[in-house]
């Protein structure tokens, strides 16, 4: 193994913090050839950002390697040894980092400099590294800008980051991270800021530039979809440890720690049957302050047995896999059968799926809009300072009594105003939405207050939604409270109800927001949420700040009282696969505009618009060997404040036409009724035109 | 099921963790200077109220016959120029300073909190209004505003606590204002509003509650200045009248003397408003401290 670029020796890391120590790395054995991709996966906690920033000595306060080596081949050119860079002075890191190893943050807007030009930040490395000259440095920046597809680069180089879009910004990382040519780019989560077109577009940029470069590449990621084709070998981390390391074929194909295998079951993709509840993990991760004794799945594991707990297992490989180099840490590995689907033994016995909706329309949308004055306070609008923000233009839609009805778009598409307007958190500036048959504009004061408890909304960011001051007894009382509903001792008995029905001890009662993690708070959120017994909740990206394991938790959690309390579900999200999972019918949203709407399975299988095509081609499949279909979407989505003439998504549609530009498109229903798509030319089965005679309408 | 696996990954989920007082009063503990100023706040306290117990003098009638002694003998810390104890009128000023102080520290602090509160919740005219009012007051210098008033009503204590938190309550208006512009877009507000609460219960029930730390910390700084302002006051002669004192007053019978020689009429008022200011601010500073950390994990 002496041709490796990269070879990570038991590495254990600590971070102390107040009074406690954290076991962040617990012996870490990882090897990385040069040229080669290695994913690490895992969930928030594992280790994984930890076992990447050790390499680069950037371990946060208090953070120090305690054991092990972490040893990369010498410098380029040279005929060095590997060096030590757990043990390497400051000065030799110095020299390492963002010269031979690049590095790409997560989040692209804090990982640069806002006060120097994005020319001036790429060509950093470069008079730091080497001997050239600024106008050398500034020209080859203007090169590797060029690289990552940045249109125009002289004159982008001029730019601030706050002028550039996410996307952009992180371009301008990685062509900081890659203007030093290095052998090794460590991503860090280089996509999950991004929206799912430009993360694709991110991603094969960075494919392609490991191809060309010939670099090695560790990325990073919760994500199995982002890594799926991304990588060669993949390394499954569980509470600090290696849980898996294989090829990423075999481990896709045959997950062999139940670690692995479990996290392949919660992902909604897998739950190919929407009826079918997701597979779940019991319990949480494990915290790291303690290093337990025996495997550290232990505790979630349905497999496990005392010898489990008591015995710690060895990265080891057995005979069934065929492929080589695939180890795992467990006793009771999964059985590799071929042609098995890995998923089935751990999923559940599924429940009978709950009727979809088909009951009496309880939420209407007629052309709801909302424009937002661009310069706000009170002086903008009287100068007449005519820029607006066109949020949401004109939705029409309806939601059926007991139907999750899911809403797709991008960031910035105005799903979240949609969501807001419905609840009655802000008022839209046009069009009408009755709830339950009543025009909500036009509700008194005090039919209002009485309407709160029809209507509610389950937050993304549950611990920002609760009073942090408040015990959780408090933050749940409150609703009852504001209504008048019961007294002391009813509001205590509802309260254990809503504890019992979202699966949260009744002791919880006593503790704060802060103190639960981010799963149980979504519980909280959702319970609070169904205090008032109201038959609308509007479910506002409600997991996609949680790990796969825990999301499947809620998904299901949702289902289940939407099946006992007979929920309508208005659910926003920009994940497709959880809306597929969840939704009776979608609506999906580009600028302000819904697009396309009907039955989920319709709408997922045969989309009409190029837009629903155009996301479903992008979204990166949780499968190294699927193939990518039709056209994944390039471009970025235009600024609301001049939205495109006519069909807002003309400027990035591959089959725009003229027409697409002057005359905005009639809503029409070519193939199914109820299917719905606002398009000249809709992705029918017969030749664009000449479909079935469009039936125009508004979308309901 | 998931029941279940919560309660066996968290046995520790059924007990009640401490209050929030509590864990500020334990953070707030651990910092030296702040309990420093904690104790010679306690300290003093307990001099101005206790101390005439222990050491009783007659701080209404003159006696000439003692006036400017040095300290020594029965005089501890000598006599004034009329022939009050020192050290029994520094603990008699000292009562007036701190009352005046405290009550007029925490009434600015009160009023300007909810005034802040509400201007900042409701915003748009209702803030510009309200704002532009506490702008107006601000732009008249407090002192002028103090020596105007204290010189056309006669002071007692009621009237010097009422002047001085008129001029106070500005400051933590504008504070909090800010805070409560910031707090009224948290997804609390949002999600107490669609519940169908109002105005009333977000100032109250979450707005003023959650600015808690910034209040208290003001309101250590505000009783702080309050008994500077006192000093000021009577320092310009503006005071409660004689035979009433404050520390203040007795800086300013004091400086007549500095000529002579008679120290100890300048030293030990001087020295207790340095200590008082100081130990607030001490407090102060502990203290937010103390609500910074208060709320993330431990």
């Amino acid at each position: 193994m002496t041709d490796s670029l990269l070879r990570i020796e038991d590495l254990h890391v600590e971070i102390a913090g107040r009074g406690r120590t954290v076991h962040a790395l617990d012996g870490i054995d990882l090897d990385l050839a040069p040229g080669e991709a290695l994913g690490i996966v895992g969930e928030s906690g594992c280790g994984k950002t930890m076992t990447a920033l050790s390499v680069l000595g950037l371990l946060p306060g208090g953070g120090k390697v305690t054991g092990g080596r972490i040893l990369f081949d010498g410098p380029r050119g040279t005929a060095d040894g590997p060096t030590d860079l757990a043990a390497a002075p400051e000065p030799v890191l110095r020299d390492i980092r963002g010269n031979t190893i690049g590095m790409v943050f997560q989040d692209p807007l804090t990982s640069l400099n806002p006060t120097l030009t994005i020319g001036a930040q790429v060509a950093e490395p470069l008079l730091l590294h080497t001997r050239c000259t600024k106008a050398e440095a500034w020209e080859k920046a203007a090169e590797t800008l060029r690289l990552v597809g940045m249109p125009r680069p002289a004159e982008r180089m001029k730019n601030y980051p706050h002028q550039l879009s996410g996307g952009m910004r992180q371009r301008v990382a990685i062509a900081m991270a890659l203007v030093c040519e290095p052998r090794l780019l460590i991503a860090d989560e280089p996509t999950t800021a991004l929206d799912v077109t430009t993360q694709h577009q991110i991603l094969e940029l960075i494919d392609e530039l490991r191809e060309r470069l010939g670099m090695a590449m560790i990325l990073v990621t919760h994500d199995l979809g982002v890594i799926a084709r991304r990588v060669d070998r993949v390394a499954v981390m569980y509470g600090g440890k290696i849980a898996e390391r294989a090829a990423v074929r075999p481990l896709f194909a045959t997950p062999r720690h139940r670690y692995t295998q479990a996290l392949f079951a919660a992902l909604p993709e897998r739950a190919t049957d929407g009826a079918q509840p997701l597979a779940t993990i019991p319990g949480l991760p494990p915290s790291l302050v303690t290093r337990p004794a025996g495997c550290r799945f232990a505790p979630r594991c349905g497999f496990a047995t005392d010898h489990c707990r008591t015995t710690e297992p060895e990265l080891t490989a057995d005979g069934a896999t065929g492929a080589a180099g695939h180890t795992f840490a467990c006793f009771h590995p999964a059985d590799p059968a071929p042609g098995q689907d890995p998923t089935a033994e751990v999923r559940p016995a599924a429940p009978a799926a709950p009727p979809a909706g088909t009951g009496e329309p309880l939420l209407r949308l007629d052309g709801v809009a909302k424009t937002y004055p661009l310069h706000g306070g009170p002086f903008a609008r009287r100068r007449g300072a005519g820029a607006e923000v066109s949020a949401v233009a004109g939705i029409s839609l309806t939601v059926r009594r007991g139907e999750t009805f899911g809403i797709v778009g991008e960031s910035g598409c105005g799903k979240s105003t949609l969501g807001r307007m419905v609840v009655g958190l802000e008022a839209p500036t046009g069009g009408t939405i009755h709830f339950a048959g009543r025009d909500i504009a036009t509700l008194t004061k005090r039919e209002l207050r009485a309407h709160r408890r029809d209507v509610q909304l389950m937050f993304q960011d549950s611990y920002a939604s609760m009073d942090p001051r408040m015990r959780v007894s408090a933050v749940l009382r409150e609703p009852l409270v504001i209504q008048g509903i019961g007294d002391r001792a009813e509001q205590a008995r509802r309260i254990a109800g809503l504890l019992d029905d979202v699966g949260l001890p009744r002791g919880a009662v006593d503790r704060y927001p802060h103190e639960f993690s981010g799963g149980q708070r979504q519980r909280l959120g959702l319970a609070r949420a169904l205090a008032l017994s109201p038959s609308l909740v509007v479910a506002d990206e409600p997991v996609s700040a949680l790990d796969v394991s825990v999301q499947a938790q809620i998904l299901n959690l949702m289902r289940d009282l939407q099946r006992d309390k007979g929920l309508t579900y208005l659910f926003i999200s920009h994940d497709l696969a959880v809306v597929r999972h969840l939704a009776d019918s979608v609506g999906v949203m580009y600028l302000g505009k819904l697009v396309e709407t009907g039955p989920a399975e319709r709408v997922f299988a045969r989309p009409l618009h190029p837009y629903t095509r155009g996301l479903l081609d992008t979204v990166n499949a949780p499968d190294p060997d699927a193939e990518q279909a039709g056209t994944p979407l390039g471009g970025e989505t235009p600024s609301a404040a001049a939205p495109p003439s006519g069909c807002r998504f003309r400027t990035r549609c591959p089959a725009a036409r003229e027409l697409c530009a002057t005359t905005e498109p009639p809503v029409t229903e070519p193939e199914t009724p109820g299917h719905r798509v606002a398009c000249h030319f809709p992705l029918t089965s017969e030749p664009a035109g000449d479909g079935a005679a469009p039936t125009a309408g508004p979308i309901q | 099921m998931t029941t279940t696996a919560l309660d066996a990954t968290q046995p520790e989920a059924a007990l009640a963790t401490p209050s929030l007082a509590r864990r500020t009063l334990t953070v707030f503990a651990r910092n030296k200077l702040a309990l420093t100023g904690a104790l010679v706040l306690l300290g003093l306290l307990a001099f101005c109220f206790l101390g005439p117990l222990i050491h009783p003098t007659d701080q209404i009638h003159t006696d000439l016959t003692q006036a400017s002694l040095a300290p020594g003998g029965a005089h501890p810390l000598g006599t004034t120029d009329l022939g009050y104890d020192l050290l029994g009128r520094l603990m008699y000023g000292g009562q007036t300073s701190l009352e005046v102080g405290l009550a007029a520290g925490l009434l600015a602090t009160l009023f300007g909190t909810v005034y802040g509160a509400v201007a900042g919740y409701f915003g748009g005219w209702v803030d510009a209004a309200m704002m532009r009012v506490t702008d107006a007051a601000l732009a008249i210098p407090a002192l002028f505003l103090l020596v105007v008033v204290a010189a056309i009503v006669t002071p007692s204590k009621p009237v010097l606590i009422l002047i001085i938190a008129s001029v106070a309550w500005l400051s933590p208006a504008r504070l909090i204002r800010g805070e409560a512009l910031a707090l009224r877009s948290r997804d609390y507000i949002h999600a107490m509003r669609l519940m169908g609460g109002g105005g009333g219960r977000a100032v109250f029930r979450h707005i003023v509650p959650n600015a808690i730390g910034t209040v208290i910390v003001n309101a250590t700084f505000q009783i702080a200045d309050a008994i500077l302002y006192v000093a000021y006051l009577s320092f310009l002669g503006l005071s409660i009248p004689p035979p009433a004192a404050d520390w203040g007053s007795m800086l300013s019978a004091g400086i007549t003397y500095t000529q002579v020689g008679y120290w100890w009429l300048i030293f030990p008022p001087g020295i207790a408003i340095v200590l008082v200011v100081a130990a607030f601010n001490f407090i102060g500073d502990g203290l937010r401290d103390a609500f910074d950390v208060r709320l993330t994990k431990n």
